[in-house]
Parts: structure tokens; sequence; C-alpha cells
């Protein structure tokens, strides 16, 4: 080997300039795509099942779009919320993280109570998941992704502590930029449950 | 129901659906089964623990996050799942041999029991056998192949492995406290719905594929992000090595199949557990979807089986022909033909099901279309050995058995392919001599021979060529006595799965069969005996220099076994042959000038913990004690995020630490290379 090479290998035989930090968010985009399938097969089940009532309750007997579209509201506006943690990562000023992650888990957690009272509410009148496949392929369906808002929640608490611990170290910048990734991704899902299941279930 | 117990609808609060009546101990055969595993169990705790061996094993191997040792574990657990897997064919061969008819007898296995068998049979196999087999050797040789010094992700990779375990722990599990599923390997509903199948069968089914399939599904994305981000320099895709990319592809096929599994599964979980109703009868549940799911993820699921066997034979052939492979362009782009292919075939499985004339047409057409690519590398092997000097050591034994089996199953596909041949082969034994011919003659059989291959690698020294040529000759042989007679039956009729029939037209067809499993056993027994004799051997079998095979990729390039960070200093890669290329310009076996300090991973308990929850878990979802699966969820996730605060989870290797295993490494090859110098002043000296 030349001299030139060699010089080279070593360069680049430092290991400690390998970017671990984006081995980790290409590792979850692609888990990001993973969960995209898992989303595309449930809502292939609904729409297998979007018309299998039983002779019992239906969408629009039910569906009030006033309160769905709240639920949107809250859900997007913390999507912008979280936009502003993530300036706040920027100008690593810890307080506007603290700030804005908290009015993100509010409105996450507003989110949730919606549905949850939804949910409830169907279920007393009579469209529990059991009532009919539809029914069934609906708590499926939205249930996944509101299962995905608790785990974003979750995720948001852990972190706290993680940066009452380290602050704003570089994994924990890591960390934020994917949960970052995946409160936007339970957007752009939430966009199609209300356009597939809410909108089109009352049409 | 099977083994006389009693089903609990009620469950107890503390105990679940679980009873004393739920252990069969009034079935003799699972009682002596039962009673040897508990032995060997016994005898294997016993020995780690009087050896006082325990430290080393939780140190060196149940917490480590090492690619070669968690490859390593795969394999072996794959193994002893084979002799599982293997056990049930055995028994369903000499049940079919005896069950000729009510009155010449019904062979000596309950119905209920035979259906557990051959389900337990497929599920193993393609689970807990292949899977294991091909992410273990994945885990061993794709880091090395690219270069790196471990996988993206070491943790999720130790995670992804003791998940995998957890599954195979479940479904051992159900042979000893209450039953397997009854419902063929990819239980359709509504026979595996709660009506008809109301004990834990299926639900040992359900939880055991989906803590391990969420384990694969880990692996998947670990092994795409460590070969697209972690290759040695210069190591463009397409100088990747073929085992590299073939592996990079079925990673993304598993990425893209394995949420559909995972969904369908919970769907069934949710039918049987809360009463919803996607798959039943009544409420307008639908069969037929769970069919196309579960299919949408299976069809994919065989290339992910097979393509990394294709690699296998690619890396065999090339060495063992000492030529570069031919047509290395054309073999990547018909993996990656095969990887969309695979995508639009799911409907071949259920012709049968009604979908019409034109979508039959068209997937029946894909399906034809598939055997193009495929056709492709058979000829870019069979042209890489055209005019090379072909050595014939084991690995190339088992790859000319591959062209020759893997052929005849391709061709038996492409007319199960035509719709209106299907409907005649459809459920019956020709389809399952068809997809035995390919899976073992195709995925096996490479397998197999990655394993002859790489074993000196992972290992330091070969395993042994004798009887390895014997095993794949007992194997082929074996191979054509156990499953042509099932194509010849096929056509006169029998359908898959009989427990007993009543035409002794079959029989003698089934008694052949019946040998080539006999056969098949001598040649599983001839491995085991090669392993061992292999290990007892080792010393004249040490591999000293890494390149046993005078092979062509950078995992030769190390030592074998190799340091636990594979390279002191990693290679820059010019040819898609690299480790050829130095070997040719005489660069290979140079001693560095210095070394640098290595960062590395440490090991960690939180895969082995979080998988152990994970068990706790899944028996208690299995039994329905709800407190027990609580604990098991609350674990895994307090674990996980106690692990996330843990700091050190990485160290730096000293550069004198490095020092003294790479030279302790030349010195070990500069003595090899005076000892062969000495040999041959010998043999020269000796008069004429």
């Amino acid at each position: 080997m030349t001299d030139t090479t060699f010089h080279n290998d070593i360069q680049r035989d430092d290991h400690d300039h390998h970017d671990y930090d984006g081995d980790t968010l290409l590792g979850f985009w692609i888990y990001i795509l993973s969960d995209c399938i898992l989303f595309a097969s449930l809502f292939a089940t609904y729409a297998v099942l979007s018309s299998s009532f039983a002779g019992g309750l239906t969408p629009k007997d039910l569906f009030d779009l006033k309160l769905v579209l709240g639920e949107t509201a809250l859900l997007l506006f913390s999507s912008f919320t979280f936009g502003l943690v993530m300036l706040g990562v920027q100008r690593k000023c810890i307080k506007t993280v603290y700030i804005w992650l908290a009015v993100t888990a509010v409105l996450g957690v507003a989110f949730l109570g919606i549905e949850l009272y939804e949910f409830f509410h169907f279920s007393h009148l009579g469209a529990g998941p059991t009532s009919s496949a539809y029914w069934s392929a609906f708590y499926a369906l939205v249930g996944t992704h509101g299962l995905h808002v608790f785990a974003g929640l979750l995720w948001m608490a852990v972190l706290v502590f993680h940066f009452l611990r380290d602050g704003l170290s570089q994994t924990n910048i890591v960390r934020l930029s994917c949960l970052s990734l995946f409160w936007h991704f339970l957007d752009v899902i939430w966009i199609c449950v209300f356009s597939v299941v809410y909108l089109m279930g009352v049409m | 129901m099977a083994n006389n117990a009693t089903i609990i609808t009620d469950p107890d609060p503390i105990f679940g659906r679980l009873t004393l009546d739920s252990i069969p101990y009034h079935d003799p055969i699972i009682l002596t089964t039962f009673l040897v595993a508990v032995m060997v169990g016994v005898g294997v705790v016993g020995a780690i623990l009087y050896y006082g061996k325990l430290k080393y094993l939780w140190d060196e191997w149940l917490t480590s996050v090492d690619h070669k040792k968690i490859g390593i574990m795969y394999i072996i657990a794959a193994f002893i799942m084979l002799i599982r897997g293997f056990s049930d064919a055995l028994l369903m061969r000499t049940q079919q041999v005896m069950a000729v008819s009510e009155v010449e007898g019904l062979g000596y296995l309950p119905p209920e029991h035979y259906d557990q068998i051959f389900t337990a049979h497929g599920v193993i196999m393609i689970f807990f056998v292949a899977m294991p087999l091909i992410v273990g050797l994945m885990n061993i040789v794709v880091p090395l192949q690219i270069g790196a010094r471990d996988v993206a992700f070491p943790f999720l990779n130790s995670l992804s492995f003791w998940l995998f375990v957890v599954g195979t722990l479940l479904i051992n599990a159900s042979l000893y406290i209450g039953e397997f599923a009854s419902t063929g390997w990819l239980a359709y509903p509504p026979l595996s719905g709660l009506e008809y199948s109301p004990w834990v069968g299926v639900d040992y089914w359900l939880w055991a594929l989906q803590i391990s399939g969420i384990g694969t599904l880990l692996s998947g994305v670990n092994f795409f992000v460590t070969i697209i981000r972690m290759r040695a320099p210069g190591m463009t895709l397409m100088k990747m090595p073929v085992f590299t990319w073939t592996s990079l592809c079925a990673n993304v096929l598993i990425i893209l199949a394995f949420p559909i599994l995972t969904v369908t599964i919970t769907l069934l979980t949710l039918d049987r557990y809360i009463g919803t109703h996607f798959f039943t009868n009544d409420f307008g549940g639908n069969q037929m979807m769970y069919v196309n799911l579960i299919w949408a993820w299976g069809h994919p699921e065989v290339y992910i089986l097979i393509l990394p066997a294709f690699g296998v034979f690619s890396e065999v052939t090339a060495t063992f022909s000492r030529k570069r492979l031919f047509g290395y362009t054309s073999l990547v782009w018909a993996t990656a033909c095969i990887m969309f292919l695979s995508f639009i075939v799911w409907l071949h499985h259920f012709f049968t099901m009604g979908a019409g004339a034109n979508v039959n047409a068209f997937f029946g057409i894909a399906t034809m279309v598939i055997s193009i690519p495929t056709g492709v590398k058979i000829f870019n092997w069979l042209f890489t050995m055209y005019k090379g000097r072909v050595v014939y050591d084991s690995p190339m034994w088992w790859t000319v058995a591959f062209l020759l089996v893997f052929t005849i199953g391709g061709m038996t596909g492409v007319m199960l392919a035509i719709p209106a041949a299907n409907f005649v082969l459809h459920n019956s034994l020709f389809l399952v001599a068809h997809f035995h011919n390919v899976i073992i003659g195709g995925a096996l059989f490479g397998y197999f021979a990655g394993l002859t291959y790489w074993f000196p690698k992972a290992t330091g020294f070969k395993l042994d060529e004798t009887l390895g040529k014997w095993a794949c000759a007992l194997w082929t042989v074996g191979f054509f006595f156990a499953f042509m007679p099932l194509y010849a039956l096929g056509f006169m009729g029998m359908t898959r799965r009989l427990s007993y029939y009543d035409n002794p037209a079959w029989n003698t067809w089934l008694l052949i069969a019946g040998a080539g499993a006999l056969i098949i056993l001598s040649a599983i027994c001839v491995q085991l005996y090669q392993i061992f004799a292999s290990i007892r051997d080792r010393k004249q079998n040490r591999d000293v220099t890494g390149d046993p095979w005078n092979a062509r990729t950078l995992e030769w390039m190390t030592a074998s076994p190799p340091p636990f960070y594979n390279f002191a200093v990693l290679p820059t890669v010019h040819d898609r042959d690299e480790f050829h290329y130095q070997k040719e310009n005489g660069l290979a076996y140079q001693i560095p000038e210095r070394y640098k300090k290595i960062h590395m991973p440490k090991n960690t308990w939180a895969g082995i913990v979080i998988a152990g929850f994970s068990l706790i878990m899944g028996f208690a979802m299995v039994w329905h004690i709800w407190w027990m699966a609580i604990v098991g969820a609350v674990g895994m996730l307090v674990s996980y995020i106690v692990y996330t605060f843990e700091r050190n989870k990485d160290y730096f290797v000293p550069v004198e630490t490095v020092e003294k295993i790479e030279n302790k490494r030349y010195e070990r090859m500069q003595k090899q290379t005076n000892k062969d110098a000495f040999d041959n002043d010998e043999i020269t000296a000796m008069p004429a």
C-alpha cells in the first residue's frame, strides 16, 4: 500500500468520526416505514369491513364531525408546538423545550381524552368493538393510532427525566428528534384516519 | 377436547385457565418426552453449576452484543429446534405408514394429537429453524463481509435474539402444559377462532409468533441500517459481496412484510380475547381477509428464507470455482426483481378461493414471471462453474445438490402456478412435495452450505470434510425417497394432513416416503456426529490463516475466529472480490505500522431481561392470568426505560490490547509458515 492510502486509512479508521446519530435516525425512519405498513394493513382491514354492519349501527348514525374536527385541530396544533420544541433545541434553550413539550403533551392528552370519550360514548350507544365487524375494524384502526399517541406521551415523560439529568446532550437531542419524527408521523396517519374513517364514514 | 382437560371458561383470578389437568400426564408419548426434556435440562443446568460456568455463560454469551456470538447462539437454537421439528416429521411419517384403514389399523396417534404435530412441524421448521439459521448466518457473516465492527444497534440485536428464544420456549411449553394449535401452521379462521379452538393451542401459536416476529422485525431494521451505513470505505453498493446483497433484500422484505404479520396476529388475538368480529362467521367477519393478510406476509416470507441462501451459493460457487462470480450485476438485479415480485403473488396460495378468472390469471402469470430471475441465477452459478477449476469440498457438494433438487422444485412450482392445474393439485400432497422440494433443496441446503463454509470463520476450525459429504449425500438421497412419492400421491388424490386414510394403493408410496425420512434421520445423525468429531479433532482442522478455502471476500481477511473487534484496521475496498484482489497484488496479511484504539459496545443485561418479561407476559396471556400479564408487560417497559438511563454503554479498546491480539495472530501464522517450509524440506530431502 502506498503511503498516502495508509495515511488515509488512519484518518478514516478513527471510529469517533463514525456518525452514530445518523445510524439511529436512519434506523428510526425505517421503523416508521414499517409502522406505515402496519397502519396500511389496518386501513386495508377497515376498507374490507367498511360496510359489514351486520344490521347494526352505522357510522352515519353516530359520527359527530364537529367533535372529530376539534380532535384533529388539537393533534395538528400539537405537531406545530413540537416544531417549536425543536426550535428550542436549535437555540439550545432548555426552557423553551420544556414549555413547548408540556404544551404538546397537554394537547396530546386532550386528543386522547376526546378519543376515549368518543369510544365510551359509541360503546354506550351500542357500537362497541364486538358489535359488528365494522366496529371491530374501527376500534382497531383508531385505537392503534391512539395507542401510538399514548406511547408518544409516555416517551415525552421519560425524555423529561433524561433532560433533567443530562440537559441537551447530543444523545438526548437525537432522542427528541426521533420522537419529533414519530409525532409528525402520527399526524399524517391521523389525517388519513380523519379522511378515510370519519369523512368517508358520513358520506 | 384434547387430553380430556376441562376448559375453564371463567378464569381463576390467580391461575387463569391453568389447572393441574392442563398437564397431559396421561399421554405416554408426551410424558416420556417431558421426562427426557427434564432430565436433559437438569443435566445441562447441573453441569453448568457444577463446573461453575454460570458467570462465564452470563458474561460471555447471554449478555453479549457481539454479532458473532449472537449468530452462534441462533444456530445452536435452530439445531435444537430442528431435532424437535424433525421428530414431528418422523411421527407423521410413521403414522401415515401405519394408518392404512379402519380394518388394518388407525396408527398410534389420535387425530387431535396428529393435528398438533403437523401444525407444530410447520411452525417450528419455518419460524424456529429456517429463520434462526438464516438470521444466525447473517449475524456471523454480514458485518465481517462489509468490514464493520458490529451491527448498527448491538443491543437491539441481543434483544431480537432473546425475543426469538422466548418464541421457542413458548412453543416448547405448549408440549407439556396445555396443547398446541391443531389448525395447520397458518391457523386459518374460523378453525382457529374461539368457537372451534376454544382451548390454549392457538393462543400459544399467537404469542410465540407475535413475540418472535417482533424480534425479527427489529433484526430487519438493524441489518438494513448496518448494510446501508457501515460498509468499509470504497465498498459501493455494486461492490458488495452477493451474500450481503441478498441479505439486504431479505431485510427489506422483513421490514415490509412482518408488520402485516403483526397486524394479522393481533386481529386474531382480538377475536379470541375480547370477541371482536374480524374473522368470525357471524357479525360480518371475513375469513378470506385473514387468508389474504397472512399470505401478504407469508409469500415474502418464503423469499426471506431463500434469498440469503442464494447469496450463500453465490459465494460458495465463486470461491470453489476459483473464479469471479459470473454475471454479478444480473444476479443482483435478479435478486431485486424477486424482492419486488414477491409482493404481488400472494394470491397463488388460494386460487380456489374464488377471486375470479382475471385475478387468478394475473397472479398465475406474476408467479411464473418469478421463475425468470430465478432461472437467471441458476445460469449465473452454472456459468461460474463452467471452465472454472471446481474444487469439490463439502460446501460445493451442497451447492450441486441444490442445483439438482431446487430446479425440480421450481418446475413443480410453475405447474402449481397454473390456476387450472392448481384447482386439481391444491391442498394435495403434490403441494407438500413442492414446498419441501424448494425449502429443503433450496433454503436448507443453502444454510448447510453456508454453515460448512463459514464454520471455520466462526470457530477457528473446519468441519470434518468426509462426514460433511456423507451428510450431503444422505440428505439428497433421503430427500428424493421422502418427497418424490408425495408428488405421485398428490396425483393419486391424497390430500395433505390426513391422520388416516382408506386407500391401500397409497400405502406403498407412503412406505417409501417413510424410508426416505429414515435416510434423512441418518443424515442428521451424521451431521451431529460431524459437529462432535470436528470439535474433538479441532487441532488437526485448525484454520491458522483465517482463509481456509482460499476465498475472495473481506470476512476471510481477519483471523478465525475473528477478534471481538473484527478488524484491527478497517479495510479500504478496491474490488468486488477485495480479499482476492489483495492476495493477487501482494497486499494481504500486511502488518500495519500502527494501531488505534477501537470503539466498541459493552455487553448488556437488557436484552435477556426484557425478553424474560415478555415470556412472562406471553405465558400469562395464553392462560388468561391477567395479573401476571400486567407484570410482564410493565416489566418489559420499565426494564427498557431503565436501560435508556444507563451510562457507559460503550468503551475504547486500548491500543496495547489490539496490538497484543494482532501480534499473536501474526506469530501463529509465522509459526505455521515455518512448519510448512520445514515439512516441505523434509519431503524434498527424501531420496527419490
